[in-house]
């Protein structure tokens, strides 16, 4: 392996670990306005112009907070918590292609940190490791609502995967491959597969709202019942990161839900655009269409936190098991009916 | 008609206890409605008064921090009768009463007037009473269309005259439009 390869690919983890945060950091802004609009407000405008610097007051507020730790036996996994959790939610945009690639210094360069062919078993498993840290941290605080919070987001982290994992399998078998690149790739021009697993896609989103904690499935935090729930006990930067996981896995959860359903970097022409203008710009264009998309999801995400109350527990038991497990199976067997109409034509002789 | 159908207010609605259906047990009808009403909040006009540059439109009567007038010449009218102080309801007045020494005829109405004249802001109760008792139109709380400023200390809050007697341009003002009618 030649140098340049590490260096082209450090600058690639570096710009993607460089957007995640920022990202994340002006979700929480944007979490704020969003909100406020949707309620007649106008939201925070004093830090900056509009309000653009209130990411960083927040954050050197968070800083200059009190570290306070509670008289918990578990002073290491109270420490741990927050990592994990902060830790899983950058993890997952390694696999994420962000364009098809780049044509610089005459060689190609592929947008991405790592090209794995088993991308989205990647993606599942380290989203779901991603409780470990809610639950760890609920466990070392000592403290009865954090520990309810801990247990409710356990059981609804475990019941949603399920469904989440379903729901992919239907995908899976229609493009038969586990590669993020490569599902991009065939969504090429207009052939989202949202238009193919519409089904899927709603399953998914609704299993991508628990799997991110977000309302009505906030269960684990819900300020009303259990005063914050998993991180009640936290205060200072170990709070922040437990805030900011929550907005990094929003946004991970936004590519995703793009790139996996609604055709990732590509856009209609992109292939015109590749003749015509040449494969640097195109994939700039990609990049941004991509990040519009993101955009929209994260939007969609704060307006279905101000549209919807949340869930009662028995009924967040009810739709994950009774009723999206049963339908992502159905899913899968009508995508299995679909895919093999000719062997099944042929076996009954039509 | 009969209690059942009766409504005051036109919206009465009959809850029903009906079994859902599947399409309905999957709330995604409801939740899209729903998404419609409040992605119309978005455009709807802001509510939200930015407050130290935008200031809420007042009554004509608001009662507001309290001061204490002049006359056309720019004299006080106050003389420190102390009826102001006896209505309070919350004993936020105090003052020292004076007689006027000659030579200070243009700075005061009537021979006795108020040295010393606070008014405790955090006990006032901004109720109008001293406005109503005044027999010389000395004290009002709703020319001066200002709220009580807010302060770090609680000795801030007892205004003494040289935050309560209207300024003197505001007197010659007065004048000048009396004059002009």
């Amino acid at each position: 392996m030649d140098s340049t390869i590490i260096i082209e690919k450090s600058v690639i983890i570096l710009a993607v670990f460089a957007i995640t945060m920022v990202m994340a950091m002006y979700s929480t802004l944007a979490e704020r306005k969003v909100a406020a609009w949707l309620q007649d407000r106008i939201g925070p405008n004093r830090a900056g112009k509009g309000g653009l610097l209130q990411p960083l007051a927040d954050g050197l507020k968070l800083f200059s907070k009190e570290e306070f730790t509670p008289d918990t036996p578990n002073k290491f996994l109270f420490l741990v918590g927050p990592a994990i959790a902060m830790s899983t939610a950058l993890m997952t945009s390694a696999v994420i292609p962000w364009g098809d690639k780049f044509h610089l210094f005459g060689r190609d360069i592929i947008l991405q940190a790592t090209d794995i062919d088993i991308a989205l078993l990647y993606f599942i498993g380290v989203v779901s490791i991603g409780v470990y840290g809610i639950m760890i941290g609920g466990w070392a605080s000592n403290n009865k609502f954090s520990l309810m919070g801990a247990v409710r987001a356990a059981s609804q982290m475990v019941s949603y995967e399920v469904a989440m994992g379903l729901s992919i399998i239907a995908l899976l078998m229609m493009t038969g491959t586990l590669s993020l690149r490569e599902i991009s790739a065939q969504q090429a021009g207009m052939s989202w597969n949202v238009f193919y697993q519409p089904l899927s896609f709603l399953i998914f989103l609704v299993c991508a709202f628990a799997e991110a904690n977000r309302t009505p499935f906030d269960l684990a935090e819900c300020e009303t019942e259990l005063i914050g729930g998993y991180h009640t006990e936290y205060s200072s930067m170990k709070m922040g990161f437990y805030l900011f996981a929550e907005y990094a896995n929003m946004f991970i959860s936004s590519t995703i839900l793009s790139v996996l359903f609604f055709g990732g970097y590509n856009y209609p022409g992109m292939s015109w655009a590749v003749e015509n203008w040449g494969v640097n710009l195109a994939n700039v264009i990609g990049i941004l269409v991509l990040f519009a998309k993101i955009c929209g999801f994260i939007f969609f995400f704060m307006w279905v936190r101000w549209t919807i109350p949340r869930f009662r527990y028995d009924q967040l038991m009810h739709l994950g098991w009774r009723i999206l497990i049963p339908l992502s199976i159905v899913n899968i067997m009508i995508t299995g009916v679909v895919i093999l109409r000719g062997e099944i034509a042929a076996y009954f002789g039509f | 008609m009969s209690i059942e159908t009766i409504s005051l207010s036109g919206k009465k609605k009959l809850v029903s206890n009906k079994e859902m259906t599947f399409l309905e047990r999957l709330y995604l009808v409801v939740i899209f409605k729903g998404l419609i009403i409040t992605i119309k909040h978005l455009f709807r006009r802001k509510v939200t008064i930015q407050y130290p540059e935008q200031v809420r439109e007042r009554s004509p009567v608001y009662r507001g921090q309290h001061m204490l007038k002049r006359d056309e010449l720019g004299r006080e009218n106050c003389t420190a009768c102390g009826l102001c102080a006896l209505s309070c309801p919350a004993e936020a007045i105090t003052m020292v009463a004076e007689e006027r020494k000659p030579g200070e005829e243009l700075l005061y109405r009537e021979e006795k007037y108020a040295s010393i004249y606070e008014i405790n802001m955090l006990r006032c109760v901004f109720c109008g009473l001293c406005e109503e008792a005044c027999p010389k139109d000395a004290i009002y709380l709703t020319t001066s269309k200002v709220l009580v400023p807010s302060s770090y200390e609680r000795e801030d809050f007892i205004f003494g005259k040289d935050r309560l007697v209207m300024p003197l341009d505001m007197a010659m003002k007065n004048a000048q439009l009396k004059n002009a009618n």
